[in-house]
């Protein structure tokens, strides 16, 4: 089972320059949450203060009654055992090969065999469809098997929670589709408590449990992913739609008449809402209770979907 | 790096507080015995030909100058002993300490610089990792290592050098070249000099290991942190070189 990570008040700036401030949120245990927010809002930031990378100036962040902004830096370190990260280009190490990368962490972390150790590693590449791989540098690879590499190296310890840093940029619409339903698998498959940060709406609207939204250096909002699809607030709508009216510019904000005047036009436009399906567990995966609950209740929306039409 | 005098003293803070972690993190076991043989080999790999290459020449001036000199003083029987304590006592560390900064420690920069924009650092510290013990130590290790080992080569292969210019090129006479070898030049000055080329080894890899973790903003980045290690190294040893010849001279007794 994932552990719930509680954070409150968190702000972390740059000098004098303010990322975000303020933010409070709760990543419920063992559930999907979707972190989004428009290029520069910090978001890889916020991942790199969740593991204790960089030290936020005021704010907690608590796990299993921790607060990681006043550990030590070798309590940190036991700490992080709990975490998987998957950064952005995967960070793998240049000089080893695939097999010795994802063996990595247990040959550091762990007193087992050899032959233990291959069998874990070979599990986790066959789990991200990896196998054949093994004797590959990550120069020698393409971008999406090198996120798929640091996936099944973040995965090897068994973390309780997992990050991804924008998990789908610099992939095509069809990998990110199945890198989706690999990260849906992996949720019903090892319980753990994920946190994807990302820019890709579709993903946003078809993975997560809840959604957050970071923009003007604040969380807007957060929530279960049903009240964020439905929500009215501007800023929401606009980037859940991808659309240019609203209060998110090209480099920074807009003025607030601007985007009332906008806002005004864009309301003689109809606005076509329809549900979105949730992304669920593939075929071969056994559900777990939390998941069976999830797919019972998309099965009743889809029922009345269908006798509406 | 910015200009401001209080970004340089947090440079010098941050530098001198990883100094201590290098040395806080020094008996933490498991030692990392492989990384420290790869690096020992790898510093070793890109500074020994180079060393040879420059101390050549190095001994050869120095014997070129102090064979003009002592002809013009009179003083031939003791050009041997003059070009043996140069070499053993000045040379050989500066050399060690040009190479090791030159050679070795923008390597050790470059390398770890490149693995800290790729977010393989972050990534590692995610795993549990502290780099400092896994990575840094056995660099600064290495490092040292082959600082010592290079300070004796820079040795034989200066006096040598400086024993064939003046000898064959000068028409010195071997027997007096060989002779004074000892008249001046004493044991302790071979000593101080290993013990110099050990603090340049550190130094120089301190030095690269901070700017290669704190490199940022992509390759040129990269590029900027090995710029700004070799002058930062070279000041540095600069420096510690007098310091440590001006207290060698209080501390041991000269001879003669």
């Amino acid at each position: 089972m994932g552990v719930e990570i509680c954070v409150e008040g968190l702000t972390k700036s740059f000098g004098h320059q303010v990322i975000w401030q303020d933010v409070s949120l709760t990543l419920p245990a063992g559930e999907v949450s979707v972190l989004l927010g428009p290029s520069g809002t910090g978001k890889s930031v916020f991942l790199k203060t969740l593991v204790g990378l960089l030290k936020p100036e005021r704010g907690s962040i608590t796990i299993q009654g921790r607060d990681l902004t006043r550990l030590r830096e070798h309590e940190l370190y036991e700490v992080r055992k709990l975490f998987g990260v998957l950064f952005q280009d995967g960070a793998l190490f240049g000089s080893m090969n695939l097999y010795d990368n994802i063996a990595f962490p247990l040959r550091e972390h762990t007193r087992k065999s050899e032959s233990e150790i291959r069998r874990i590693v070979l599990e986790k590449m066959d789990m991200v469809g990896l196998i054949g791989a093994e004797g590959k540098l990550p120069g020698e690879i393409s971008g999406g098997m090198r996120k798929r590499a640091g996936l099944a190296r973040a995965l090897v310890l068994d973390p309780e929670i997992i990050l991804f840093d924008e998990p789908d940029s610099g992939l095509d619409p069809v990998r990110v589709a199945y890198l989706n339903q690999l990260i849906v698998d992996l949720n019903a498959q090892i319980d753990a408590t994920f946190l994807i940060v990302t820019h890709d709406i579709a993903s946003a609207r078809q993975v997560p449990d809840n959604i957050g939204l970071l923009f003007r250096r604040e969380l807007v909002m957060f929530g279960p992913r049903e009240r964020l699809l439905a929500s009215e607030e501007p800023v929401v709508r606009q980037f859940l739609n991808g659309r240019m009216q609203g209060p998110i510019g090209m480099a920074e904000e807009k003025d607030a008449a601007q985007v009332e005047q906008e806002l005004a036009q864009l309301t003689e436009a109809p606005v076509v809402r329809e549900p979105t399906p949730r992304l669920l567990p593939g075929p071969g995966i056994v559900r777990p209770p939390r998941w069976q609950a999830i797919a019972r209740r998309e099965a009743e929306l889809h029922r009345r979907e269908g006798a509406d039409a | 790096m910015s200009l401001s005098p209080t970004g340089a003293l947090r440079h010098s803070g941050h530098l001198f507080a990883m100094a201590l972690d290098v040395v806080r993190t020094l008996p933490r076991r498991p030692f990392q015995t492989r990384e420290f043989i790869q690096q020992a080999w790898f510093v070793a790999s890109v500074t020994i030909l180079p060393t040879a290459l420059v101390s050549i020449p190095f001994g050869a001036v120095i014997a070129l100058q102090i064979g003009s000199l002592t002809r013009q003083l009179g003083a031939q029987s003791f050009a041997g002993a003059a070009s043996v304590l140069a070499v053993l006592r000045e040379a050989s560390p500066i050399v060690t300490a040009l190479l090791i900064a030159g050679a070795g420690g923008t390597a050790i920069c470059a390398d770890l610089g490149a693995r800290k924009i790729r977010d393989e650092i972050d990534a590692m510290q995610v795993l549990g990792i502290d780099p400092i013990h896994r990575l840094v130590v056995p660099r600064v290790l290495a490092s040292m290592l082959v600082a010592v080992l290079l300070n004796g080569l820079v040795s034989v292969v200066g006096v040598a050098g400086g024993y064939f210019f003046n000898v064959v090129l000068q028409n010195g006479t071997p027997g007096a070249y060989l002779a004074s070898f000892t008249t001046l030049a004493q044991l302790s000055d071979l000593w101080a000099a290993e013990i110099k080329a050990l603090v340049f080894g550190a130094i120089a890899a301190i030095v690269a290991s901070y700017k290669g973790l704190t490199a940022k903003g992509g390759p040129k980045g990269v590029g900027d942190a090995v710029n700004q290690s070799v002058v930062i190294t070279f000041m540095l040893l600069f420096v510690t070189n007098f310091v440590m010849t001006a207290v060698y001279f209080q501390v041991v007794p000269q001879r003669g």
